[in-house]
């Protein structure tokens, strides 16, 4: 009796001992693994998509994914949703992007607009090697990656009198915020650097108590922005501007002239457009959520919350 | 001996054990306030906590040496008090003068290594000496018997690096989220100068009951003769 029981137990708990390991073990490849400064790193191969990974357990830690056959597509909806940055302002010619990832935005615009220049800003050395070993990162004259921390490039840029037309700050990963990247004084230095037509575009996320806090320090330095969501996604990017945002009707026309130089891309803008809100009609969080500061930043605290 | 001196002399030591709790508490309630405070200048790179520990270490060292130093002439509870209370007004810049101090170490140097240990050695090596002072003080004052001092300095690190620790967990877990950086530390500013004019009032209270005492066993001498 007491056997029968062993065995069966053995049974039941190899079963569930393969069944987790299988997953990952079948389908997913590692063709890459390196610990980092500041992270572990994972490149992983899977049905021809290959993806950037900061972390094994959790599931929300993609970072950025190429399909190998086709690498100009974009896989991710947050980077395709990034794009509505350009019915603010169609024509960037100097773009800056914090946070690089993979590459894969920063390749997706050089195809997009070629005589751009774009500097992407990476606080992690390790992570600029793999973009372009397995990401086939470009950089050029005008591309350029540089192993900063981004508050600092954009303090040190400020001082240069540098402009840019269209900032992406995609800094943000499901596990760790960067919290002198959140605050008011922050957002004011941002501001500053972007030229008299430029956008902000920030890929952050939409639940957890940090929501209300970022949203409430967004409108405190622009006005109002635009909110691009999707609903059965937890990112959310928020669209800021120095100048008023542009009427509905401007948006519909832009995203009309701007379909066709897209959809190569696999980024639908009419879809997209959809998805916009702007604070002034929908102010979805309390008018007395206190601001993010250099004295007061517990982002990581506060998305523990939901 | 009567039970009034018996009084004030038995908390002497309780009282010692506790500032040198709270002074645990300060110093790593600081020192993590320090990458928050560095970061807006020289970020959040894994050096900037290279610098600030380095800081913290060095500076601790130094003061363990001035504090055993200073603790040969003159020991007392006043200047134990005395320490702490400008160890409270040392750390005060870094609530109200870090801005432009770290604007200035940011113009001019451009590497974020050294800019930011300049900037930590600017804002927190002054304090952090004479906080370091206050371990060796400490001892000096407790120990009365030699086969003890041992065991006495063990308890006075156990307290005051439970006190460290303590430090560490409130402050990132708990106090972060409730206060402003600035606030958090004009508290832990407060709460040295308090402790260290409870010292010295302490010691006071203590000395006049000495003296009370004594006048009273010579008064008791000159009946006898």
């Amino acid at each position: 009796m007491n056997k029968l029981c062993m065995t069966l137990l053995m049974a039941i708990i190899s079963t569930l001992v393969i069944s987790t390991l299988l997953p990952t073990q079948a389908n997913a490849k590692t063709i890459h693994s390196e610990r980092s400064l500041y992270r572990n790193i994972l490149v992983e191969e899977n049905n021809g998509l290959r993806c950037l990974k900061f972390n094994v357990k959790s599931s929300k830690t993609q970072q950025s994914c190429m399909l190998i056959t086709e690498p100009q597509h974009l896989v991710f909806n947050y980077t395709k949703m990034l794009f509505s940055s350009l019915l603010i302002n169609p024509e960037p010619e100097r773009i800056l992007i914090i946070g690089l990832g993979g590459g894969t935005m920063s390749n997706a615009l050089l195809q997009m607009f070629p005589s751009a220049v774009i500097t992407n800003v990476e606080i992690d050395p390790a992570v600029i090697k793999v973009a372009r070993h397995y990401f086939s990162f470009i950089e050029s004259e005008r591309v350029t990656a540089v192993a900063q921390d981004g508050r600092i490039f954009v303090k040190r840029a400020l001082l240069q009198n540098q402009r840019y037309d269209w900032i992406i700050l995609d800094a943000f990963n499901g596990d760790y915020i960067p919290e002198h990247l959140m605050t008011e004084e922050f957002l004011q230095e941002t501001k500053k650097l972007l030229s008299d037509k430029g956008v902000l575009a920030a890929n952050t996320f939409s639940v957890s108590e940090l929501y209300n806090y970022e949203s409430a320090t967004y409108k405190a330095v622009f006005g109002d922005f635009f909110n691009v969501r999707h609903n059965n996604n937890s990112n959310r990017i928020i669209l800021a501007s120095v100048k008023a945002l542009p009427q509905p009707s401007v948006i519909k026309e832009r995203a009309r002239a701007l379909t066709a130089k897209l959809l190569p891309f696999n980024v639908d803008i009419n879809e997209i457009s959809r998805y916009m809100t702007s604070t002034s009609i929908e102010q979805d969080w309390p008018q007395t959520t206190p601001l993010l500061t250099d004295q007061y930043s517990p982002a990581n605290l506060l998305n523990l919350k939901n | 001996m009567t039970n009034n001196n018996n009084k004030f002399q038995q908390w002497q030591n309780p009282l010692i054990y506790l500032l040198a709790f709270c002074s645990g508490f300060c110093i790593m309630g600081i020192e993590l306030l320090g990458g928050r405070i560095l970061a807006p200048f020289f970020g959040s790179s894994v050096h900037i906590w290279g610098s600030i520990i380095t800081v913290f270490m060095l500076s601790l060292s130094f003061g363990y040496l001035a504090g055993g130093k200073l603790s040969t002439k003159a020991a007392s509870l006043n200047r134990y008090g005395l320490i702490f209370i400008f160890a409270g007004i040392a750390i005060l810049p870094v609530a109200f003068s870090s801005q432009w101090l770290m604007e200035a170490i940011f113009l001019a140097i451009e590497d974020t290594r050294y800019g930011s240990l300049v900037a930590s050695m600017a804002l927190f090596f002054i304090p952090t000496v004479i906080l370091g002072m206050i371990s060796p003080y400490s001892v000096r004052l407790l120990v009365t018997d030699k086969n003890k001092s041992g065991q006495v300095a063990g308890f006075l690190y156990f307290v005051s690096t439970l006190g460290s620790a303590l430090g560490t967990i409130i402050t990132s877990f708990y106090l972060v989220l409730w206060f402003e950086v600035n606030d958090i530390i004009v508290v832990f500013s407060t709460t040295l100068i308090i402790f260290g004019v409870c010292a010295m009032i302490f010691n006071r209270l203590n000395q006049a009951s000495h003296f009370e005492q004594n006048r009273q066993n010579e008064r008791q001498g000159a009946a006898h003769e």
